[in-house]
């Protein structure tokens, strides 16, 4: 009988146990989070220098410092986008090499010449001062990285860039093409490559991926009826122009001539 | 109201203790644990501080002050996990001249253990991505990019899961639509899937399966989206899915003072925070855990 006591007494025990155990071992896999603490941290003012992490990156900042402020060609004149109604000259500038090395290229490739060159007033990002000329000045005007495209566009399509350039008023980059309006701002003639526009002619037209794409509404561009990409970064292509040239060749003939 | 919710949580448990006349306290079972999380995003490229004179960020960010700064907190906290939300990628010639190398090479030696992929990791193309691989020491996670038929699949995972002093910690990537922000010859083979989806089937593995204590998501969808309402943006996420803890968000540069406590589909609450980008802030939020079992409910008090 007694035995028979301590057996269930035992048991008893051995269950609450066992329970208990069930327990620690459901306690020691979960975890439960009771309480969040968030904040954001600025990072300034940590005045303690961390030495060895400043010199891993040391040498890749001065190689990329004396790459980038190597001098390259020389600027006669400060190229500036806010001065120019209907053109400026970094933006004559611009279109004039975009259209001239691309064409080198263009040529090669598909055995056909460029027609006219045009990019947006908004994507020259800084002047080019008078005086040395660098791969950061190139960094500096174009810090994006946007390739040079080809578009063959129809005329009527080319007559619709024209409509933009009216209706937008800005200076955009442009090359290759002479546009003549009277006082009213009505357009007088359209000349590409010293010949009067034709609607059914096919013309083509350099510009950025970015415009291509339709960037800055230049919607007129879906219209194409072929597409090249270049596959030439636009700011690879000012470095190599500045790399193959003295002084930078400034043209000053206007584009939109308002008479 | 949180935090009083807490405090009755507590009350009871320790009655029910009592009442049970259990004595757990004499196993020393009874732990708390804290676990920091730390994350950055779209830092892109910024290696160097910004100068003393810059007219918006005076002397803010650079890996160095980065570097000191986690030091100082990991000096304090023994228990962190250091968390990036992608496009550590393209903003300086440091991309240009070195593809990456430099900044992946600089997150291994800071400690991260684990980035998404943001847009612009592209920038180089997919290959240009691949290439850098090699510098990077943390893992790479997406779990909406389906890398399969490109050269990043054997350098991506969907989720991974960190012990931390005995907590386990899911962390799962999501990266936004390439399509239309990406040109294609970029991102080649690589598939978008939908984000609500992979993170349902996430949550059911890391929470269901995996019985993670604590789930993250590394987002690179961006904050949200004004004027495109119907575009999954980490608001959205956090609304249509659950079992998510933290969302550590990027893409839209987003400057949040504080992380954003939004609800879940189940209405509990989710922790959204980003930090703007260019790496000058970040982001801190520490967890408080405890295994006392005899908690049944789900409150939790949140200090923003």
């Amino acid at each position: 009988m007694r035995n028979l006591k301590n057996k269930i007494n035992f048991i008893k025990h051995l269950t609450v146990f066992t329970f208990l155990f069930l327990l620690l071992l459901g306690c020691k896999t979960s975890y439960h989070n009771y309480k969040v603490e968030g904040k954001q941290i600025p990072i300034v003012n940590l005045q303690e220098d961390h030495s060895t992490l400043d010199a891993f990156i040391a040498p890749y900042r001065s190689h990329i410092n004396k790459d980038l402020d190597s001098i390259l060609a020389y600027c006669p004149e400060t190229l500036d986008k806010s001065k120019g109604e209907w053109q400026t000259n970094i933006g004559n500038f611009m279109a004039d090499v975009c259209m001239k090395e691309s064409n080198i290229i263009f040529e090669k490739r598909y055995g056909k010449s460029i027609d006219i060159c045009i990019l947006n007033h908004g994507g020259i990002r800084s002047i080019i001062p008078k005086g040395n000329v660098t791969t950061r000045t190139a960094f500096e005007v174009m810090p994006f990285e946007n390739n040079m495209v080809v578009l063959a566009l129809k005329g009527k399509t080319v007559r619709e860039i024209v409509n933009y350039l009216l209706v937008e008023k800005k200076p955009h980059p442009l090359s290759g093409m002479e546009l003549i309006l009277d006082k009213q701002l009505q357009i007088k003639s359209i000349s590409i490559q010293n010949q009067l526009l034709e609607d059914d002619k096919t013309y083509y037209v350099a510009t950025s991926d970015y415009l291509a794409n339709g960037g800055d509404n230049m919607v007129f561009f879906k219209e194409n009826i072929r597409f090249f990409d270049l596959e030439y970064k636009i700011r690879n292509l000012l470095i190599d122009y500045f790399k193959k040239v003295d002084t930078l060749e400034i043209s000053t003939k206007p584009r939109i001539i308002v008479e | 109201m949180k935090r009083r919710d807490f405090l009755k949580n507590t009350l009871a448990s320790s009655t029910l203790v009592g009442l049970g006349g259990l004595s757990l306290s004499s196993f020393d079972t009874l732990k708390t644990k804290k676990l920091t999380i730390l994350h950055t995003n779209d830092v892109h490229s910024h290696i160097d501080a910004f100068p003393v004179n810059h007219p918006k960020y005076p002397g803010m960010g650079g890996v160095v002050q980065r570097a000191k700064l986690i030091e100082q907190i990991k000096k304090e906290n023994s228990n962190v996990l250091l968390l990036d939300a992608g496009d550590s990628f393209q903003g300086t010639p440091y991309y240009n001249y070195y593809g990456g190398e430099l900044e992946f090479k600089l997150m291994s030696k800071l400690g991260y253990e684990a980035t998404t992929i943001g847009n612009h990791e592209f920038d180089n193309g997919i290959d240009g991505l691949a290439s850098q691989m090699q510098h990077a020491k943390f893992q790479i996670l997406s779990a909406n990019y389906d890398f399969k038929n490109t050269i990043m699949h054997p350098f991506v995972k969907p989720y991974q899961i960190f012990m931390k002093d005995g907590i386990k910690v899911g962390v799962f990537g999501l990266g936004v639509e390439l399509a239309g922000l990406v040109d294609k010859k970029m991102y080649k083979e690589t598939v978008y899937l939908d984000p609500v989806e992979t993170s349902t089937e996430m949550v059911r593995i890391l929470k269901k399966v995996e019985k993670c204590d604590l789930v993250i998501c590394l987002s690179h969808l961006g904050y949200s989206y004004n004027n495109e309402p119907n575009k999954i943006c980490d608001l959205k996420l956090a609304e249509l899915t659950q079992d998510i803890d933290l969302i550590i968000g990027g893409h839209t540069h987003t400057f949040i003072d504080k992380p954003v406590i939004a609800k879940n589909a189940i209405d509990k609450e989710v922790l959204i925070n980003q930090v703007g980008c260019f790496g000058i802030n970040l982001g801190r939020v520490d967890f408080y855990f405890d295994n006392d079992s005899s908690i049944v409910a789900n409150g939790k008090s949140i200090l923003v």
